[in-house]
């Protein structure tokens, strides 16, 4: 099994078949190198690596333990406060609010919106003519690949209150959407971004299914629902939930509805990114900013080990 | 049970390709009917057509006293088996088996029942709780028959229902199958490329070129009296040596040397027309002593093919094979005649490629 002990192990002992090939990577020097030379050629990316994530990863864990501010005098000389950020963080309204908020603006423009919507477009478009095919898809591309500050500056047109096209569309007179409907607002304006990434994911999802277990169904009598729900789903389980895992933790980290409301009225938009932003940034507190920061980066490590851990009995079973 | 007709069916792709070109066609009830050809002829095409998977561009299409032209796949009463079986990974094949009788609201423990049971007929007792996926080849095509025979249609379809399966199992999924479809007595519709398959499998064969069918005949038809070149050059395991002859009195001549007419197609011919002689490597024998009525050449090349040798001689250019028993294989480069069978030998129209015959064709 390895080099050093070839006769003291027995393949079929299931702890050595385990270790055997953790001593054989670093064993074997495949390219000839040695281990100096080898390190050469990855310092320079290890070296950004280092500058660019780990130091500023450091930096926020150091910050987070501190009362700096941006200004004043907390900024010449900041104190060492341990965990008061944290303890601040958990029982502060402010925070529990934003979570909460955050979790409302996922659930709608992530899960129901950009994936529902985004499937639903995928599926109508298997069907669909070349023509019209292309120009949904054109259409819906372009929410996805213009800029994030053209499509705000887009919705804010669109939601204007008095020379709005939504207003002047729906003949709803001078409706401030974004102060009287403002989670609303920036949930269908989440949609509009990223339903194309899920809608093209989606797609490749539903080219992938065998198209004779449609016809299968088909050939049965399965209708549409039937259909879906023992051919379709069960096909492209693996993708749902990659789907599901990219678009949660996007639009858990987005920051672009901070364009449209600036997390406003109030803290009525002011969703997880953009209450870090504004505590940091608008009132100055970058220690306490630091430490949400990092509250942040738990939950999303916390989402993508749960999904990985669903996708990965799935495919054991 | 059920007979199928079309009347002038077309299926017209989009960008004008006539996969299937006004189609004339009756299959009788409890018929097991092959649709062999090339690939692109449209067999597969007509065959999803009959299903209802594509829709007819003109033309009607009747099933028993049934006009299904309009009807959806699920409402025509017909069950296909898929070349790659289409077998639901994710459901035991207790539930892929008994599937459309789920989606025919047959309750949960009645179909399994059927399930079951139709299982076993088709020897896969023991398995009907596993996944397609724990399945041998030959028993995941068992099961895709399964859940054909289950729902229990009027028209079975298969799209090359043997070609997944390798060489040797196929042999034994085609005696099983033939078996299958005469003990069901189900009209049964198939789809090959492989002229083997066909002939052994079919009671009658459609044979389709370009949208159009050549020929529909008997197994032994298509085979002893094939239509054009292109059938003779199409069915037959070595294909038919076709090689252009000129009529002369009561011979042809046909590679520098002279065969007799065919007794069927004596009438029908004169000196001096342009002809395709035809004959199957099977009809021709190989003589190392001069015979008359019999072509010279030179063994060029020797295929084993078991218990027989196919040859392929030279006689002046013009290269003609001919099936050789084992004990006869003719040595490399050895000088030889080749002797036909007068009454096997065809011959074919020069200018159409039609079957030049008799108007009382004698019996095969």
């Amino acid at each position: 099994m390895t080099r050093t002990s070839p006769t003291d192990q027995e393949p079929d002992e299931q702890p050595v078949v385990e270790t055997a090939p953790k001593r054989r990577r670093l064993d074997e020097d495949a390219a000839g190198l040695g281990r100096t030379r080898a390190s050469a050629f990855v310092a320079p990316a290890l070296v950004l690596i280092g500058i660019f994530l780990v130091f500023p990863a450091l930096w926020t864990l150091y910050l987070g333990v501190t009362n700096w501010q941006l200004t004043g005098l907390a900024a010449a000389e900041p104190e060492f406060v341990g965990l008061d950020n944290y303890i601040d963080a958990l029982t502060n309204d402010r925070f529990l609010d934003s979570v909460f908020r955050t979790l409302v603006f996922v659930l709608g423009s992530a899960l129901i919106g950009q994936m529902v919507l985004g499937f639903t477009i995928a599926w109508l478009m298997r069907t669909a003519g070349k023509t019209l095919r292309g120009i949904v898809e054109t259409l819906v591309l372009m929410g996805w690949i213009l800029p994030a500050s053209v499509i705000a500056w887009l919705w804010l047109v669109l939601l204007d209150r008095r020379e709005g096209t939504l207003n002047s569309l729906l003949g709803t007179g001078e409706t401030a959407w974004l102060l009287e409907y403002p989670m609303q607002s920036i949930i269908a304006f989440n949609i509009f971004n990223g339903t194309a990434f899920a809608m093209l994911l989606f797609s490749s999802a539903l080219a992938s299914i065998p198209p004779s277990q449609l016809e299968t169904a088909r050939m049965s009598g399965a209708g549409t629902w039937a259909t879906l729900r023992d051919v379709v789903f069960p096909n492209i389980r693996g993708h749902i939930l990659t789907v599901m895992l990219l678009v949660t933790l996007w639009t858990f980290n987005v920051f672009t509805p901070f364009l449209l409301t600036q997390g406003g009225p109030g803290q009525e938009t002011e969703i997880f990114p953009v209450l870090i932003y504004r505590m940091a940034l608008e009132t100055g507190q970058l220690g306490r900013g630091a430490a949400f920061s990092l509250i942040m980066i738990v939950i999303n490590l916390a989402i993508a080990l749960i999904y990985l851990r669903v996708l990965r009995e799935r495919r054991q079973k | 049970m059920a007979e199928i007709t079309t009347h002038q069916l077309v299926k017209e792709f989009p960008g004008g390709v006539r996969a299937v070109d006004g189609l004339d066609l009756t299959i009788a009830d409890g018929e097991f009917f092959a649709l062999l050809g090339p690939s692109g002829c449209g067999k597969t095409t007509l065959l999803r057509t009959i299903a209802g998977l594509e829709a007819a561009t003109k033309g009607r299409l009747t099933i028993g006293d049934r006009d299904v032209t309009e009807l959806p796949p699920g409402k025509r009463d017909v069950a296909m088996v898929f070349q790659d079986y289409a077998l639901f990974p994710h459901m035991s094949v207790a539930d892929n088996i008994s599937y459309p009788l789920k989606i025919q609201r047959v309750p949960k423990s009645s179909r399994h029942a059927t399930a079951a049971e139709t299982a076993d007929g088709l020897a896969l007792h023991g398995l009907i709780d596993r996944r397609p996926g724990q399945l041998s080849g030959g028993q995941q095509q068992r099961v895709a028959l399964a859940r054909a025979v289950a729902s229990n249609p009027t028209v079975f379809l298969f799209d090359e229902p043997l070609s997944n399966l390798d060489a040797r199992l196929r042999l034994e999924a085609r005696t099983f199958l033939k078996r299958l479809q005469r003990d069901l007595g189900v009209t049964t519709v198939f789809v090959t490329h492989d002229q083997a398959e066909a002939l052994a499998l079919a009671d009658r064969i459609a044979i389709m070129k370009e949208g159009r069918i050549q020929q529909i005949g008997s197994p032994r038809e298509v085979f002893a009296r094939p239509a054009n070149t292109f059938v003779a050059s199409f069915v037959g395991s070595t294909p038919m040596n076709l090689h252009t002859a000129t009529v002369s009195g009561e011979h042809v001549k046909v590679a520098g040397s002279s065969v007799p007419i065919p007794p069927s197609a004596r009438s029908r011919v004169s000196d001096g027309d342009e002809v395709i002689w035809g004959a199957r490597p099977e009809y021709l024998r190989w003589s190392t002593e001069p015979v008359e009525d019999s072509i010279e050449g030179s063994a060029t090349i020797v295929e084993n093919l078991g218990a027989a040798a196919l040859v392929t001689v030279d006689a002046g250019g013009t290269l003609i094979q001919l099936v050789v028993d084992e004990d006869d294989e003719p040595e490399m480069g050895a000088r030889g005649w080749v002797v036909p069978r007068i009454d096997r030998t065809l011959l074919f129209d020069g200018a159409s490629g039609e079957l030049i015959l008799d108007d009382t064709p004698t019996s095969p």
